[in-house]
């Protein structure tokens, strides 16, 4: 945030003299459309990505024509293509709420970007409680999709959003238990100090200490988090079999793209906390490197490492039942989080 | 502090007025022209049939409260965890206890099914067939013909 402040008083010095209740405020307003952007990019990029490797998996070729290149355009043209679709309203919807849905969506997507940090310097804003601050805001999300799937006043819209709020609440216990067990080996809710406590090389990194409790826990983290963004093999909410798209089906135009959008931002959100928690952060495999520059390319490839590896389980593994879905979450994550939570902090009271 | 959150404020508000300017310049660009079939619900190309909010399963409600009761100890877990290298063995001790009651719950819920969520069926219903249960057997048929004798 400083940083920021710096750099674009350098550019406007203009600024220097107005109040800081205007200079914060529109600062942090450049910094989100910059955000903005950049998870509009990502998203463009990384669905061409997908859609290439799922069909090299499946021994197909996947887009070839449009941008001549392997099909790099594709997307743009898709995005090009929903921004000119008709915006339809069903008439028996609750247009109100309706409208409001995609809004909630992206908000609880998006916010949780505000205290990511992206480099030692690129960050929104360093809160002190910022992990619990990313919990706390993810979970708004539910009550977007809930209002999507009521406000449609469409069966399969209810039944999508019922079983969605039921899965994102109950995957979200295993995953604040397994970050517990970083905060309990940091003793702190600062992200900036779990970065700084993975200081120096690969082996300081969280992943590899208290073994195993911070190994499992970053693998009951990477599970739940694919939980969380409704991703393949916990898709039943969006299963297109049986429900046709779940809580988004009467969306069309820009509004449905606001909710694809904030699946990929939560995709990438996921990526880039479990690295930051778990994988170092912005710390190279050697050490931390002094530009920030640097520091973001690293954070970015992690993430998109992560990004990759669910991408990698969309078209590898089958989709999981109702039933099943619910078994895993509260009779397998919960107690072996639960026990692993135990463990670490009896590891960690041992060795202190 | 206060500029922290402040600044996630104007984080937010931005994304609200980011979206807000994208369905703008969608609405500037898109055709408007809707009729009455297309303003139907969608359901497999038939007429829509009956009410869609209708009454769903109360599984969901189950979990909301569970997860409710879990949420809230994760919340209270979290301040103790960022003090609990300096404070000892004496707060691990302590947490285990809070912990150890909430188990308690979770095994109870457990045992009660449910956490299951196809549930399984109840015992005792009204088919339930009580001559396997000892206590309920009929007396055996000799029994009976020494009472029908005896009136």
């Amino acid at each position: 945030m400083d940083y920021f402040i710096q750099i674009v008083t350098d550019l406007l010095p203009g600024l220097d003299g107005l109040p800081v209740w205007l200079v914060i405020p529109s600062i942090m307003f450049m910094f989100g459309a910059l955000i903005f952007t950049g998870i509009s990019i990502y998203s463009l990029i990384i669905l061409w990505f997908e859609r290439k490797i799922a069909a090299h998996m499946q021994d197909r070729l996947g887009p070839m024509e449009v941008g001549g290149w392997h099909g790099w355009l594709q997307t743009v043209a898709d995005a090009v293509k929903l921004l000119l679709k008709e915006d339809i309203i069903p008439a028996v919807a609750d247009r109100k709420l309706f409208k409001l849905a995609p809004y909630i969506v992206f908000l609880a997507a998006f916010s949780v970007f505000a205290v990511l940090p992206f480099s030692d310097k690129i960050v929104g804003s360093e809160l002190n409680i910022g992990i619990f601050y990313i919990l706390a805001v993810s979970s708004i999300g539910v009550v977007g999709i809930l209002m999507a799937g009521w406000a449609s006043n469409n069966k399969w819209a209810l039944f999508g959003s019922m079983r969605s709020v039921a899965q994102l609440v109950s995957y979200e216990i295993p995953i604040g238990l397994s970050i517990l067990v970083v905060v309990m080996s940091v003793g702190s809710l600062s992200m900036r100090d779990i970065v700084m406590a993975q200081d120096g090389g690969i082996f300081n990194w969280m992943i590899w200490q208290n073994a195993p409790f911070n190994f499992i826990a970053f693998l009951i983290l990477f599970i739940a988090g694919t939980a969380e963004t409704n991703r393949v093999p916990f898709d039943i909410p969006e299963a297109e079999s049986e429900l046709v798209a779940g809580f988004h089906v009467e969306y069309s135009g820009m509004r449905f793209s606001i909710f694809f959008l904030a699946e990929y931002a939560n995709m990438l959100a996921v990526g880039i906390i479990a690295s930051t928690l778990f994988l170092g952060g912005w710390q190279g495999i050697t050490g931390a490197s002094s530009a920030p520059g640097i520091g973001l390319i690293w954070m970015l490839l992690k993430g998109f490492l992560i990004v990759l590896v669910m991408i990698w389980f969309r078209w590898t593994l089958p989709r999981l039942r109702v039933d099943q879905l619910m078994y895993v979450c509260w009779k397998v994550l919960v107690p072996i989080s639960f026990i692993n939570m135990v463990g670490a902090g009896i590891w960690i009271g041992l060795s202190s | 502090m206060l500029w922290d959150l402040g600044s996630v404020l104007m984080f937010m508000v931005t994304s609200l007025v980011i979206i807000g300017i994208t369905l703008l310049i969608a609405k500037l660009f898109r055709r408007d022209n809707p009729t009455e079939e297309k303003l139907t619900s969608y359901e497999c190309g038939e007429d829509p049939v009956g009410n869609p909010w209708v009454q769903f399963n109360i599984r969901f409600y189950v979990v909301a409260l569970i997860f409710l009761i879990f949420e809230v100890e994760i919340v209270f877990l979290y301040p103790w965890a960022t003090v609990f290298k300096e404070m000892g063995f004496f707060t691990f001790v302590e947490m285990m206890i809070f912990v150890g009651i909430l188990l308690v719950g979770y095994a109870y819920v457990w045992v009660k099914g449910d956490l299951n969520w196809v549930l399984p069926k109840p015992k005792y219903t009204a088919d339930f067939d009580y001559s396997n249960v000892p206590r309920f057997k009929k007396p055996d048929a000799e029994k009976a013909r020494k009472l029908q004798a005896v009136e």
